[in-house]
């Protein structure tokens, strides 16, 4: 019985793993392609929550899931140009602090616009309660939110695998030098990888947002996640967030299971743990430009 | 350089004049204004409660300034985060310090309302710590400079436990806790335990919750892999909401109570996922004419209702100015002093309150609630359904409260 026990941690691990994926997998790749920390990932995650509530109220809960990462997407192409394009040549350190202040500018203009006080969003009745698979327990809405992320990533791993597209921006992350000398401009591939970036992580938002509280903070709690998530699988590697988030996922469930109170450090230590071993994450490749 | 008498004389006239110009400002000090030192939580998990206690501190400011303020003088209220435990020492030490308070009032986390009543009794002064609960702060770790607000841990347990009494759902019954991981929590557990001894109620799982969790779904699988009869919150602020949505989102076939959760916590879980009964200090339907007026106006102003922590904090300010009119002074000794008298102090409910002298915690009447059904709420605000207070109306106020012969406050 016990192990059956462990077995459903681990398998719900599996699941929310799968939810950090989305915001992760979008700060993975702005980080390869670009070479900028975007700590204002979480403020487009709370934006994108912040404006499927505002959606749903006129239009109902699927429109918003689908219509808040595409609006969020084109606020992106704002972010991109205006903002984090004049840091890719320059010292990361530089797009950590631009990204941080736009996070705490973004976190007040919620403040501002929807006001303090959390809000709050139902999911249709449909998803409401729980299932049995096997011997496990699981939530509708959870199942949901996974096949929404498998979609999600096999349209990523396609794009980045098996269309030109992807091709271009796996070339422009290793050398963006050669690419240039092809005569490929890289900039629009790079604002479509904003885009597809910070619209996952409004997705994440939107999708969350009916069984989280929603307030303007929402942003500070995930961009961690993410950011340790990202670190431990490594850079450059489209499979090295993806076990990483599954990894970490599990890690906080079977923690939980047996030290409860160490739930939330679970990950640190594991952070700590792979760094020590394997400075570079689990899959994490040698990108030249960071070399230098 | 040489000077001679007739200079002097001049420059003497002079600055004697200078000073009479600002004799005024200093013959009378009696217009100026008494500063006030206010903490509350903005951020974390406790913050949608912090922005209503800012709210309604500032509505009482603003209404006994328009009436002549007390002794002449207007109230300056100088209200900041307080963040987190040590950023609410260091502020409460600026306070008193550079900032020339008379003394501090505020709070809501009851770690940081420890470390600012360490602040205040290192230095002597006075603070009226309004909304943290935690039993230890009128406990263990009571000072004679403090005196407490709101209904600790141990009231707020007896509150719920009472209803749960009567209502067949504590005797024999197996209860599984959540714990916040943190001083408020341990005591809420702590009492709920005494309870569940005392009334025949079985705790078979306690999992200590870090304040900083998000996502419940390892324990609500804890939990139904422990199959108990009730499941009991022992969280605070925002973390409550989450659960609530969670175990709503898994839809558990157990019953879920809690021995603490704020009105604005509770409006953010949505309509429909909370159910259970939980306990209150104050709430806005509350059938009490000063209380109906206070609403009243409060929605005029900022066009919403109050949460428990703007009323606490209305009354709060009140209840100071009461104490600084009374002894004529800002002066801490005398505030303390006239507050051990236990004179008694409008809250808005139908029994007035007072401070007890042997640990200075504000003695007044608290409410279960529970939740009215779908499609009876007429709007967001308008979800839960408060029933009566406790103690009943014949009862002693202090009926809930720990006896002196329970309590470790030694002053």
């Amino acid at each position: 019985m016990q192990f059956t026990f462990l077995l459903e941690q681990v398998v719900n691990g599996l699941v929310l793993g799968g939810y950090y994926l989305l915001i992760a997998l979008g700060l993975s790749l702005i980080f390869s392609v670009g070479g900028v920390v975007n700590l204002a990932h979480g403020a487009f995650y709370a934006i994108g929550a912040y404006l499927s509530i505002s959606i749903a109220k006129y239009l109902g809960f699927g429109a918003s899931v689908v219509l808040s990462p595409v609006a969020v997407a084109l606020l992106g192409i704002l972010f991109e140009r205006f903002l984090l394009r004049r840091f890719y040549a320059a010292d990361p350190i530089l797009s950590l602090l631009v990204t941080f202040g736009l996070a705490m500018i973004t976190e007040q203009l919620i403040r501002i616009i929807w006001g303090a006080p959390p809000l709050s969003v139902n999911m249709p009745p449909e998803f409401k309660g729980s299932v049995f698979i096997g011997d496990f327990l699981f939530s509708r809405y959870r199942l949901f939110l996974l096949a929404v992320v498998i979609a999600v990533l096999a349209s990523i791993w396609l794009l980045l695998h098996k269309a030109s597209f992807g091709r271009v921006v796996r070339a422009g992350i290793q050398k963006p030098d050669m690419v240039a000398a092809l005569g490929i401009r890289l900039q629009p591939y790079m604002t479509a990888i904003v885009m597809l970036g910070v619209g996952m992580a409004a997705l994440g938002g939107a999708l969350f947002a009916p069984i989280t509280v929603v307030h303007p903070a929402m942003g500070a709690e995930v961009i961690t996640v993410a950011f340790v998530v990202v670190v431990i699988g490594g850079l450059g590697s489209f499979w090295g967030v993806v076990i990483s988030a599954l990894l970490v996922g599990v890690v906080r469930g079977m923690t939980i299971h047996f030290i409860p109170a160490a739930g939330e450090a679970s990950m640190y230590v594991l952070m700590f743990l792979v760094l020590l071993f394997r400075p570079r994450g689990l899959l994490g490749e040698r990108i030249e430009k960071f070399e230098t | 350089m040489k000077y001679n008498r007739r200079t002097l004389l001049k420059s003497s006239v002079a600055l004697l004049g200078a000073s009479a110009l600002g004799f005024p400002a200093i013959v009378s000090g009696q217009t100026e204004k008494i500063k006030i030192g206010h903490l509350t939580p903005l951020t974390g998990f406790l913050g949608a409660l912090g922005a209503y206690a800012q709210l309604g501190i500032r509505m009482a400011q603003e209404e006994i300034n328009k009436s002549g303020g007390v002794m002449g003088r207007e109230l300056d209220i100088i209200s900041e985060d307080s963040v987190n435990p040590s950023t609410a020492a260091t502020k409460a030490q600026r306070m008193l310090d550079q900032d020339g308070v008379a003394f501090l009032m505020g709070e809501i986390n009851s770690a940081s309302a420890v470390t600012i009543m360490q602040v205040a009794a290192r230095n002597k002064r006075f603070y009226l710590q309004i909304g943290a609960r935690s039993d230890a702060l009128r406990g263990k770790n009571c000072n004679r400079y403090t005196f407490h607000v709101d209904i600790p841990s141990h009231v707020m347990v007896y509150a719920v436990g009472k209803s749960l009494v009567r209502d067949n759902m504590m005797k024999d019954k197996k209860f599984y806790t959540l714990t916040a991981d943190y001083i408020f929590g341990h005591d809420l557990a702590g009492a709920a335990k005494t309870f569940f001894n005392e009334n025949g109620g079985k705790l078979i799982g306690d999992e200590l919750v870090a304040t900083d969790v998000t996502e419940f779904s390892p324990y609500l699988l804890k939990i139904r892999q422990a199959k108990p009869d009730i499941v009991c919150s022992n969280l605070a602020g925002n973390q409550v909401t989450n659960l609530i949505k969670q175990y709503a989102e898994f839809g558990l076939p157990y019953p879920i109570v809690g021995f603490n959760l704020n009105t604005a916590d509770a409006w953010a879980a949505g309509e429909g996922n909370l159910s259970g009964t939980w306990p209150t200090v104050w709430y806005h339907t509350l059938d009490v004419p000063e209380s109906k007026s206070f609403v009243a106006n409060f929605i005029k102003k900022y066009g919403k209702p109050p949460e428990n922590h703007a009323w606490i904090e209305y009354i709060s300010l009140r209840i100071m100015a009461q104490a600084m009119a009374e002894t004529k002074s800002t002066n801490t000794d005398q505030l303390i002093a006239y507050l051990e008298k236990e004179p008694q102090f409008e809250i808005l409910k139908a029994r007035k309150g007072y401070f007890r002298n042997w640990d200075h915690q504000l003695i007044q009447e608290a409410y279960p609630f529970t939740v009215k059904p779908k499609g009876q709420a007429k709007d967001q605000y308008d979800t839960l359904a408060l029933g009566q207070a406790v103690p009943g109306p014949n009862e002693s106020l202090e009926v809930l409260s720990v006896t002196k012969e329970q309590n470790t406050c030694v002053m």
